[in-house]
């Protein structure tokens, strides 16, 4: 024992549990609300005195105090500097959510959204001052249309639920064309959550469907379901096992042959871009999302951006705006008006999320046609490679090879008195983000790991043996360390159920103290 | 290629791992007819050098706003936004961390979307906001979704004087959710009547609205109360609620509303970042996130998304929107920006963008043949030309002036509102540029 490590253990309360002076832990900072760091009159913005002028409110003046916090910006430098390192990030470390695709975000990407002459337009310039911005959106559609294979793409939704809203609506306006008001779509039961809502929204009614035993859409169920009112089957491919669904073209002459739309949901597209198609799989409409695929950053809940993929028969009902090539620019087609007269008009504001578009392109041009495939190959490599690595610890919930994502469930922690959420805060407390927890919802407590290809090999060996050591000590009946788990993170484990019960969504100022009484 | 750290060694070790000879055994669940063997028809990996050099001519082919005198609004605003707000989002640990699933290692997230939330309750001057939406358009169709779902009726009345986009999104919602919109015609410079019954679940306005005009909502609020009707507010400028009386002091249910002119750069229209607010008795019925405080496991104060059995991960189709993702990162630009401007700063923004509109509105307006629409504006207005606007524009563009938005880019079936064009000026409006503009207009008219 080194004399270092011997004066520790003369101390304990150097071993990390007493309180400090000031609340601070080191590195970890504790840092109030702004409201709570009030100068008032003070701002971190330095702007001239407004010249005089007459009032053109109308007697509409705002005189009572808004309520918000004065602060120079130092002090905001500083509070948000603290915050942000409360924050894991895939930058920080492997972030092997599942079906999220937490993959590296080049910083190039972020470099050429910020060029003045994509940044700094406005949406309602003139064409002729914007014909860069159509000649990106234009390539980007190219480069969508060629990995999919499908014929028209439509890039104003704003996320992938909200394509999932575009397509479902686009195959209801298709339908309702041809005279035909089908009222159900049918869902897995794996699907994403967003899938049902989506189709509710559109005024459909939600039909599950089981999954079969190797996690596969029970092919037989499905049939038994198609009919003559089904408007669509929604399905993940690969879906949210992490499986490929192999009778995925037996499904789609299924869907078809009953009348019905085949809508897919995109969100993992990352295991085949470049090698599967998903025009060639019989699929109508397909949502992507760039901000998984393509690496445009998650931002801690977006923006994302969620173009669709849409067959011909779907394509007259893309929503506003449309690209179309003149004799020798490009033009925005803003109304329901010749080949855009069957749109199913406007899902949002202007024409989509150029931002996101431009870190889009960046990244497929920086790959090329080469790299994504590489993309594809590594996603699954890495994936299989963490499976090999895990399946004699944890419980792999369907045996064999995984696609991009690999599903185990609680299985192995039977009887420990340990569950996959405690598991997942142990974890925490080892330096990792947790894998998605309890989704999908066809195996009992679900750990689906998705490391995406920007892990190297190195990285996946430490979480590997990480997990391993986690699930020899579940087994071990160490049960209290994963219940007081995570111990090293900013706040320990917060309490949900009370934050619920009695919502508190905002900060309002202290009750100034009554007086006491005489 | 740079992104991938494998290295072919690697890549045969592991697949020597797992048992497999080749990748393609890994992909063998694919059927053989949708196998691509080669490569798609795209180009092959770029270095740097290259991908910014191609991007940046694509770039250079856009007039940037800030190049050239400019004046156009219609929803989106050029705001300055100070350099400590893109480099603070641009800290790895805000820009790539995922929704904050796992509140332990998110709390700065969290925190950071609980004071966003008090921005966006203080500034409408409602009691809860949640914690974003796409932007203001899906923002204002999730509103009439919400008044729907409260009031079980079946009729939205929609303002003539409502954002053609905000119309147009919360007519295709309405296509396919069934309920029933009337949008009445735009009709700039009059009051208009709005009839209000006992099937109408919300009527929807915009204060200012897509015209400039400003109007005290409180009369209309008490009509729609009477008949059990809600208000949704909708606020395209949001740095007018700096000199703007709000509208939940007027009586407003429900706030929707576009955040982008704070913290955000115009980005040709996205990604902009939706405001969402309501009277704390709907909370319930509100869409997308809530971030909520409470307390850990050792009493310490912190925060976690809460209330999320009114969304769809959790209540699939019955959830109160699909929407998952939505604008953090925008959101974030925006709660920095605010926290920099504090009270007096946004006090003051909004006084200087109210000056530069008055300024800019007295100049145009003493130009031959142009008249001013409006009574009131804050920092856009409305003027009648003697020709029609949309020739003003390009005309003006040939110039190098980015003079407004023709109201026939969003009405062109509207004869009436051919000579009307929509003009703004904000805080970066600089009186040299003023003078040009009305020297330019004088010259484009004459």
């Amino acid at each position: 024992m080194t004399g270092w490590s011997q004066a520790l253990g003369a101390h304990p309360a150097a071993a990390g549990d007493a309180p400090t002076l000031s609340g601070n832990r080191g590195l970890q900072l504790e840092e109030p609300l702004i409201f709570e760091q009030d100068s008032p009159g003070h701002s971190g913005v330095d702007l001239p005195p407004p010249p005089a002028h007459k009032s053109r409110l109308d007697g509409l003046e705002r005189h009572e105090v808004i309520g918000l916090p004065g602060l120079s910006e130092p002090q905001v430098v500083r509070h948000f500097t603290r915050l942000s390192q409360k924050n894991y990030a895939i930058d920080s470390g492997l972030y092997p959510l599942g079906s999220c695709t937490m993959k590296h975000n080049p910083r190039l990407n972020e470099k050429m959204a910020r060029l003045p002459g994509f940044a700094d337009i406005h949406p309602l310039q003139p064409i002729s001052t914007i014909q860069g911005a159509l000649e990106l959106i234009d390539t980007l559609t190219h480069w969508l249309k060629t990995l999919t294979g499908m014929p028209a793409v439509a890039l104003s939704p704003a996320a992938g639920a909200h394509g999932e809203l575009c397509g479902m609506m686009t195959i209801r306006a298709a339908l309702t064309a041809q005279g035909d008001a089908r009222q159900r779509i049918l869902v897995p039961e794996s699907a994403h959550g967003t899938n049902p809502a989506t189709a509710a929204a559109c005024g459909y009614a939600i039909d599950a469907i089981p999954n079969n035993a190797r996690g596969r859409v029970d092919l037989a169920a499905l049939k038994a379901k198609l009919g003559s009112d089904v408007a669509a089957l929604m399905l993940t491919n690969p879906n949210t096992c992490g499986l490929f669904e192999d009778e995925v073209l037996e499904i789609a002459a299924a869907v078809h042959a009953a009348g019905a739309f085949f809508y897919c949901d995109g969100a993992n597209f990352n295991a085949i871009v470049g090698r599967v198609r998903p025009a060639d799989l019989g699929i109508d409409a397909l949502h992507l999302n760039l901000h998984k695929t393509f690496s445009t950053p998650h931002g801690g809940g977006g923006p994302g951006s969620g173009p669709v993929a849409l067959a011909l028969a779907l394509a007259p009902h893309a929503p506003l705006p449309w690209i179309v090539h003149g004799d020798n620019d490009l033009a925005l087609v803003e109304h329901a008006e010749g080949a855009a007269e069957d749109t199913i008009g406007r899902l949002k504001g202007f024409h989509g999320q150029m931002g996101m578009f431009v870190r889009a392109l960046s990244y497929m041009m920086s790959h090329g046609a080469d790299g994504l495939r590489q993309v594809a190959e590594d996603a699954v490599l890495n994936a299989n490679y963490l499976r090999v690595r895990l399946s004699d610890a944890l419980s792999q919930s369907y045996p064999g090879t995984c696609m991009h994502e690999v599903l185990f469930d609680d299985r192995f922690l039977k009887d420990t008195g340990i569950t996959t959420l405690d598991f997942a805060k142990a974890l925490i407390d080892e330096g990792f983000h947790p894998m998605t927890m309890y989704f999908p919802l066809v195996v009992h407590g679900a750990l689906l790991i998705e490391p995406t290809e920007t892990e190297s090999k190195a990285s996946l060996d430490q979480f590997a043996d990480t997990i391993n050591g986690l699930a020899a000590r579940a087994k071990s009946g160490d049960v209290a360390s994963f219940h007081a788990a995570p111990r090293f993170t900013p706040r320990r484990r917060l309490d949900e159920t009370g934050a619920a019960r009695k919502p508190l969504l905002r900060w309002r100022p202290e009750e100034p103290q009554k007086e006491a009484a005489e | 290629m740079r992104y991938l750290p494998l290295t072919p060694a690697d890549r045969a070790e592991m697949l020597a791992s797992i048992g497999v000879t080749s990748i393609d055994d890994l992909f063998a669940d694919v059927p053989p007819a949708a196998r691509r063997a080669g490569l798609v028809d795209l180009p092959l990996a770029q270095g740097e050098i290259e991908v910014e050099r191609a991007l940046s001519r694509m770039a250079a082919k856009n007039t940037a706003a800030g190049a050239v005198p400019f004046f156009i609004g219609g929803g989106a605003y050029r705001h300055h936004v100070p350099a400590a707000v893109d480099h603070l989002i641009q800290r790895g640990e805000f820009l790539t961390s995922y929704t904050p699933y796992q509140p332990e290692l998110a709390q700065g997230t969290l925190q950071a979307l609980f004071e966003f939330q008090t921005q966006v309750a203080l500034l409408t001057g409602m009691e809860v906001a949640n914690a974003s939406l796409y932007d203001g358009a899906t923002a204002c169709a999730e509103a009439v979704a919400m008044a729907h779902r409260i009031t079980r009726r079946g009729k939205t009345m929609l303002s003539g004087g409502l954002h053609p986009h905000y119309r147009e999104v919360c007519e295709t919602y309405a296509q396919f959710s069934g309920v029933e919109v009337v949008a009445l015609d735009p009709a700039p410079g009059a009051v208009e009547n709005i009839d209000i019954d006992s099937d109408t679940a919300c009527v929807v306005v915009q204060n200012p609205d897509f015209f400039g005009e400003l109007r005290d909502l409180s009369a209309l609020a008490a009509r729609c109360h009477q008949q059990g009707t809600l208000l949704v507010v909708a606020v395209t400028e949001i740095v007018s609620l700096g000199a703007v009386k709000p509208p939940g002091a007027m009586g407003a249910d429900i706030v929707a509303a576009e955040g982008q002119g704070i913290g955000n750069a115009l980005n040709f229209g996205g990604p902009y970042v939706g405001l969402f607010a309501a009277r704390e008795q709907h909370v319930r019925q509100m869409p997308g996130r809530l971030a909520g405080q409470t307390v850990d496991a050792d009493g310490k104060r912190g925060w976690v998304l809460t209330l999320s059995t009114r969304e769809q991960h959790i209540r699939r189709e019955k959830a109160t929107s699909n929407i998952c993702t939505n604008s953090g990162l925008c959101a974030l630009a925006f709660t920095i920006h605010l926290a920099l401007l504090g009270e007096a700063g946004f006090a003051r923004l909004a006084r200087l963008n109210h000056a530069a509109a008055c300024n800019l509105a007295d100049r145009l307006a003493a130009v031959p043949g142009v008249r001013l629409v409006n009574d009131s504006f804050f920092n856009e207005f409305a003027l009648r030309l003697p020709i029609p606007a949309a020739d003003v524009v390009a005309a003006l563009a040939a110039k190098g002036v980015l003079g407004g938005v023709a109201a026939s880019r969003f009405y062109p079936e509207r004869d009436d509102l051919a000579d009307l064009l929509l003009v703004t000026a904000t805080e970066t409006t600089a009186d040299e540029d003023i003078d040009i503009y009305a020297k330019t207009l004088a010259e484009v008219l004459r």
